[in-house]
């Protein structure tokens, strides 16, 4: 079930579970939402939503499972923490160390342009 | 209990014992501690980890700059650590410092579960953005070391290859 790579033990599941619950509109919305506020209830999240609560508990499941959402108990309130390691891991893997600023750059050049929601779909 | 800032989760292939050893000991920090500064020459915690004890987080360069200072608030090896978090100049003014939590289980399959939590940043907001930035490094920097032997390719150990 595991392949050891170069850069590290990379549980071939685990990745595809991670680019998998990226891969739906829903899904990075609660992430975007997450990313403004972080530590919210489900209860909250629905307000912005336009699913069923039963839809929105099922996409933070599949986050929850590809560790892109973290969960903590707070009494008896379930908070909802984007959790960014695993796309650090990614970035990691495909970005090397001197492109960073360039790439930095380049972004800012284009929210410059574009305005701040252009990136997000 | 305030509501934490940021929650960080990575899963390791490693025992309990290996990430708390490279929690407190010197020696394994000083290979991933490392936040996004590519110059960055690593950090150590410096500690006793006794609860009520002193910590510092240091840097490795020539001075040995201070960043951080805190009180070890529960020390409960190899499972859980908890720490205050302030600057160096509000070292006494306990109520200025946060929070942070490491937990460390086990998961199955030979895999640990490392949660960071950092609560109580909520009237700082420039260390909340040097927070947010610098957990998600060191925790992959750890992974990487703990599975490996070695940090990532092209952080501080593999770039003076890359270099010459």
């Amino acid at each position: 079930m595991t392949s050891r790579s170069a850069t590290g033990t990379e549980t071939l599941l685990d990745i595809d579970k991670v680019f998998k619950a990226l891969a739906d509109p829903g899904r990075r919305r609660l992430l975007d939402m997450l990313h403004q506020e972080n530590g919210q209830t489900v209860t909250a999240l629905c307000e912005h939503m336009d699913m069923t609560r039963q839809a929105v508990t099922q996409h933070l499941q599949q986050l929850e499972a590809a560790n892109l959402v973290a969960v903590v108990w707070q009494g008896r309130e379930k908070l909802h923490y984007l959790n960014p390691v695993p796309l650090h891991e990614i970035y990691e893997r495909w970005i090397g160390k001197f492109e960073r600023d360039r790439l930095r750059a380049l972004h800012d050049f284009k929210k410059k342009l574009e305005g701040d929601d252009n990136d997000k779909t | 209990m305030t509501k934490p800032d940021f929650v960080y989760v990575t899963y390791i292939a490693t025992t309990q014992q290996k990430v708390w050893q490279a929690l407190v000991d010197t020696d394994v920090m000083r290979e991933y501690w490392c936040g996004l500064n590519t110059d960055c020459p690593g950090n150590i915690n410096l500690s006793d980890w006794k609860p009520g004890s002193r910590w510092e987080h240091r840097s490795l360069d020539e001075a040995g700059t201070l960043k951080i200072v805190g009180k070890v608030v529960e020390s409960n090896p190899p499972r859980r650590l908890v720490v205050t978090w302030g600057r160096p100049s509000d070292a006494e003014d306990e109520s200025k410092h946060s929070r942070v939590s490491y937990d460390i289980e086990p998961h199955g399959d030979g895999l640990i579960r490392l949660t960071v939590t950092h609560a109580g940043l909520e009237n700082d907001p420039q260390m909340f953005a040097g927070i947010s930035g610098g957990w998600p490094q060191v925790l992959s920097n750890l992974k990487t070391l703990l599975e490996t032997g070695h940090v990532l390719p092209h952080s501080r150990a593999g770039m003076r290859k890359t270099v010459s």
